[in-house]
């Protein structure tokens, strides 16, 4: 009975989404690896198949399970990230494997599922308000503690996705000067990098300036707004420095690159030429499948996994990248609009990982690709190949997809 | 509020995405371009290098049409290989190889299957080339050259090497490119800007027409003409007086510093380095290590200078003030200058002043001018370093700043020089007193003696030496009009000048004399020696001549060096005096002069050093080609373990 009534209750609209991804990337996939001569698409077919009974288990577990383990699981997850450090398999200078005979499993992409759990659990908690300094400070040392574990494998781009949950924090009461550092330190990272440091502080001191005496005469805090300079000329300069001096040359590169500063295509800009190449010869409809030139010329690297985005630009065009990103954005503001939806408040914050977590993979992914974001290695769900990142974005998808199942059943 | 941000993130993030998306793949074309896409095909036009024409407009070096076979690996499909090769007159296995190493370049990019092919060669195979799929034409132009000389101051053009492809990406592979002489050191302006063509395939690989209406295309533009400052007839007529000798001749203009004439020899045809023979000849040539024929001995060959060197001793020693046109040395057949040191004289003796020790050539005058120049400064480093200095300002010991691709420095001792021979000191002006006359430490290239005499001509001035005349449309660079001053006073040139006329009226070259121009010049001659078969044997003597004409408003400035012609009056003299008369009329009176030069065979003297190679042979015959008549090649067989070595004894 009770399956009966998760699938009646179940977001239909969520699961095709889901599925009509799946089924796109593998197809890309399987025109990519015509060029490479590989059993990729094969693999990833395994890779999809197996992830049904693995849906099927997730439906069917009670829907408090999540809730009642969300810390053990998160603990195992942390342990995972620890073991790797002994056990690991190392793969193109990354420490981020389990090898269990030729399958290779990848820890990080389920710590994310883990770590959503975890915040969504801590944050139910009716004690828990986060204007609290204390609060904030625990909430975000659930979240850096996988961050520093993936940063030295080394995965960049993993520990990148973690930012989300800060807008996640915001959406529950985290004020809003730590998103407004956050994106202030960003820009600020960017201009530096563009422009000479110090006219970046010129314009900054401009804008406290104006700031100041737009205020009304009350909020005017003549001490704070030179506290708030002087950190900015500080990081600005730290910035410029760290850039030059403690950065390694091919992490510099990928911002000269992004910046237009470097033109080396044939060394460190040969990927993101290659992407643009090949997404910009795609025009409004493609070549067609399979008729991709540039993806039957092997000339993208990673094709099948971090690039697969290229053989969609290729052969299906404007139209058809503009199609998988509508399909994206659909499902993650589904996801949101379940979450809102949602009666706890541990099943609203952990839909609202799953809709951050899914899309900043998204963007990262896709922006490095069209060359709008420094080269970061992290893949596009349900689109890249490859078997832990298919099951952790199922894993992660289904558990919301479950609980959203599952809301009428806790009356 | 809050829970409007990450949907507005996701709404923002999504439009900048498109956005994007949008430029790459509909506004921005230039990606479809670089796409190396087999729907759009690039088409290169090539256009017609510049021609060359000598300074009194006689066309040198013009084009002719070529035809390079270009293959595309992946494109090939089976066919009648059989028929193939024979259109080509290749054999199946080199049909093999050409195609492995295609495969090797590329797959996808074309790259040269046969290059070179004329006309006739062609002719055949165009009729067929449509059966062949995979394999097109590129229409190309090559040089045709008008004259049998000059070789070494043409230079040729090569295909590009993968190096230059991957640098430069104006370079296709299999494109060419002047490779020394003027075609390297004005590759930029004779090349001109080949044109592209952008046409659209279908998917069955069948041209379609021009993409986007050619909106894309460009157009080649030809190469620009150039004006050489070579005098054809000069040129032709020093490299006939060199067959059979090695060594070079330069003469330059001296109120210009343009080059009339750069001799080297042995030379070859430039003819030879066209065509499908191209790559045989070349390797002859290349492999020549003993004539070497693609060495260009007037701008490459350092030697020591010997006696012509004297003219700037003795320039020195004026400015310096350590003598005058008056002051006497009293020569006994040569000059003892240190205990047991003798430097030998060949002057008639007794007690001379400046004029008489120029035309004499007397070794005492100027080993005493040169010690009291040394001698005037406390210390002989500070001494050697002002006498280097001198020498700088005539362009000696360094690169000359001409506009050709190959050069040598040649040598001026200075300070240092001296610190790292003698580490611990000890050197002073007897040390070192071998520099006087032209040997010692000295070293010089043709090229820089002629520009010395172009400067005692000016008396006091040079322009850098030049081989470009005039370009259309360009000026030409402005460090060739621009006035270089030596630091020797205009004055002292005077007395100089006339004690090198006296050379013809009563010193060493009194039989040189043509009638009617007054000639300057100076002998020189060089000892050299060469291991043969590990025993340090003397050869015959390099013979040097240098000189300018007319005495008065100097026309053409002058330096001979023939490999051991014997004495400067032998060989390298009558050379220089054919020469001038040659170019100031046009006209040789002492025909039995000429013929005693042209005539004269070293080759004996050269065998000893060794066999006569594939490439002078080669050499030889084109020689008498220009000469139309034959003449024996003598050869021998022996066997030396080094090459020559050039040393000074006093």
């Amino acid at each position: 009975m009770k399956n009966q009534s998760v699938a009646n209750n179940i977001d239909w609209i969520s699961i095709l989404i889901y599925t009509a991804l799946v089924i796109l990337g593998w197809l890309n996939i399987y025109s990519s690896s015509l060029s490479s001569m590989e059993d990729t698409y094969q693999k990833q077919l395994i890779f999809i198949v197996l992830a049904i009974p693995l849906i099927i288990v997730i439906l069917a577990v009670d829907g408090k399970f999540y809730e009642k383990y969300a810390s053990i699981i998160f603990i195992i997850s942390i342990l995972s990230l620890i073991g790797l450090f002994f056990f690991g398999k190392t793969i193109a200078g990354q420490r981020c494997w389990y090898a269990i005979g030729s399958f290779t499993l990848q820890p990080s992409e389920f710590a994310k599922t883990a770590t959503s759990l975890a915040i969504a659990k801590y944050l139910s908690d009716t004690q828990i308000n986060l204007k609290d300094v204390v609060r904030q400070w625990q909430a975000l040392a659930i979240i850096s503690l996988p961050v520093l574990l993936i940063l030295p494998q080394p995965d960049p781009g993993s520990a990148l996705i973690y930012s989300i949950f800060i807008i996640v924090l915001y959406r529950e009461g985290l004020p809003a000067w730590y998103v407004w550092t956050g994106f202030v330190t960003i820009l600020l990272f960017v201009l530096t990098l563009i422009f000479e440091p110090q006219y970046v502080i010129l314009i900054g001191l401009l804008i406290l300036i104006f700031v100041h005496f737009k205020s009304r005469l009350a909020d005017r805090n003549i001490i704070l707004s030179t506290i708030l300079f002087a950190l900015i000329s500080g990081f600005v300069l730290s910035v410029d420095y760290l850039f030059d001096n403690v950065l390694k040359q091919h992490h510099r590169d990928r911002f000269n690159i992004l910046l237009g500063k470097t033109v080396d295509m044939k060394g460190i800009g040969y990927n993101t030429n290659q992407s643009e190449i090949a997404i910009g010869s795609g025009g409004w409809v493609g070549k067609g499948f399979l008729e991709g030139t540039q993806t039957k010329g092997g000339f993208v690297p990673e094709q099948h996994t971090d690039y697969i985005f290229t053989t969609v630009g290729e052969e299906w065009g404007f139209a058809g990248s503009v199609a998988v990103i509508a399909l994206f954005a659909g499902l993650f503001l589904r996801i949101i609009y379940l979450a809102e939806r949602q009666k706890t408040k541990f099943s609203r914050v952990y839909g609202y990982c799953v809709a951050g977590i899914l899309f900043t993979h998204f963007f990262v992914n896709i922006a490095m690709v069209v060359g709008i974001f420094p080269t970061i290695g992290v893949p596009l769900p349900f689109f890249s190949y490859g078997g832990s990142g298919l099951w952790g974005f199922t894993i992660l998808l289904f558990i919301f997809i479950k609980m959203d199942a599952n809301k009428v059943n806790e009356w | 509020m809050r829970k409007a941000l990450l949907p507005s993130l996701i709404i923002l993030a999504t439009i900048l995405l498109v956005i994007r998306i949008f430029y790459l793949q509909v506004v921005d074309e230039t990606l479809k371009l670089k796409s190396e896409n087999n729907a759009i095909k690039k088409k290169f036009e090539y256009p017609e290098r510049g021609y060359m024409y000598d300074r009194n407009g006689k066309l040198l070096v013009a084009n002719q049409a070529s035809y390079d076979i270009m293959v595309i690996p992946r494109e090939l499909k089976k066919t009648d290989t059989l028929e193939f090769c024979q259109l080509l007159n290749i054999t199946k296995e080199d049909f093999i190889k050409k195609i492995e190493k295609a495969k090797v370049y590329s797959p996808r990019l074309p790259s040269v299957f046969m290059s070179q092919l004329n006309k006739s060669e062609f002719a055949a195979f165009q009729e067929k080339i449509r059966k062949y799929e995979g394999f097109y034409f590129q229409k190309r132009s090559l040089r045709d050259y008008e004259v049998a000389f000059g070789a070494n101051i043409f230079g040729f053009i090569t295909q590009v090497n993968e190096k230059l492809v991957a640098k430069n990406p104006y370079y296709n592979s299999g494109d060419l490119i002047g490779r020394q002489g003027v075609e390297e050191s004005y590759e930029d302006l004779l090349k001109g800007i080949k044109g592209i063509k952008y046409i659209q395939k279908d998917k069955y690989n069948r041209e379609i027409g021009s993409y986007k209406d050619g909106k894309y295309d460009t157009i080649a533009v030809q190469g620009e003409d150039i004006n050489l400052t070579i005098d054809a007839e000069l040129q032709k007529y020093g490299e006939e007086l060199m067959i059979n000798k090695r060594g070079g001749i330069v003469a330059i203009e001296p109120s210009t510093g343009e080059i009339l004439a750069l001799v080297t020899a042995p030379s070859y045809d430039p003819g030879i380095l066209v065509g499908r023979q191209r790559s045989k000849n070349y390797t002859a040539l290349y492999h020549d290590s003993i004539a070497k024929p693609l060495y260009d001995r007037g701008l490459l060959a350092e030697y020591p200078p010997g006696s012509p060197f004297k003219i700037l001793t003795g320039l020195v020693a004026l400015q310096e003030g350590v003598i005058d046109e008056n002051s006497t040395v009293f020569c006994n057949h040569g000059f003892s200058y240190a205990r047991g040191r003798f430097m030998r004289c060949h002057c008639r003796g007794g007690a001379l002043q400046l004029h008489r020790g120029i035309y004499e050539s007397c070794n005492s005058y100027f080993a005493t001018a040169y010690m009291k120049t040394i001698n005037k400064y406390a210390k002989p480093a500070q001494a050697v370093d002002v006498w280097a200095n001198h020498m700088t300002s005539f362009g000696l010991g360094q690169f000359m700043g001409y506009d050709l691709p190959t050069g040598k420095k040649g040598k001026i001792p200075t300070s240092k020089t001296y610190k790292r021979i003698y580490p611990n000191g000890g050197w002073r002006s007897t040390t070192i007193v071998s520099n006087a006359i032209g040997q010692g430490e000295v070293l010089m290239t043709p090229i820089q003696l002629a520009n010395m005499m172009a400067i005692v001509a000016n008396e006091g001035f040079y322009f850098t030496p030049h081989i470009i005349k005039k370009i259309e449309g360009h000026q030409i660079d402005k460090k060739f009009t621009t006035k270089h001053t030596t630091t020797i006073d205009k004055k002292y040139y005077k007395p100089m000048i006339s004690g090198l006329f006296d050379v013809y009226n009563m010193g060493t070259a009194s039989a040189l004399k043509v009638e009617g121009i007054d000639i300057c010049g100076k002998t020189g001659t060089a000892e050299n020696f060469a291991k043969i078969g590990g025993k340090r044997v003397q050869l015959k003597d390099h013979s040097i001549f240098v000189a300018f004409a007319p005495k008065d408003n100097p026309k053409i400035a002058i330096a001979v060096m023939v490999e051991n012609g014997g004495f400067g009056s032998t060989i390298a003299g009558p050379i220089a005096s054919l020469m001038i008369e040659k170019y100031l009329r046009q006209k040789i009176t002492r025909l039995d002069l000429e013929k005693r030069i042209l005539t004269t065979s070293l080759q004996a003297q050269y065998a000893k050093l060794g066999g006569l190679s594939e490439a002078v042979k080669l050499q030889l015959r084109i020689s008498d080609s220009i000469l139309k008549k034959k003449t024996q090649i003598p050869i021998n067989k022996a066997k030396i373990d080094s090459t020559p070595i050039v040393k000074k004894v006093i």
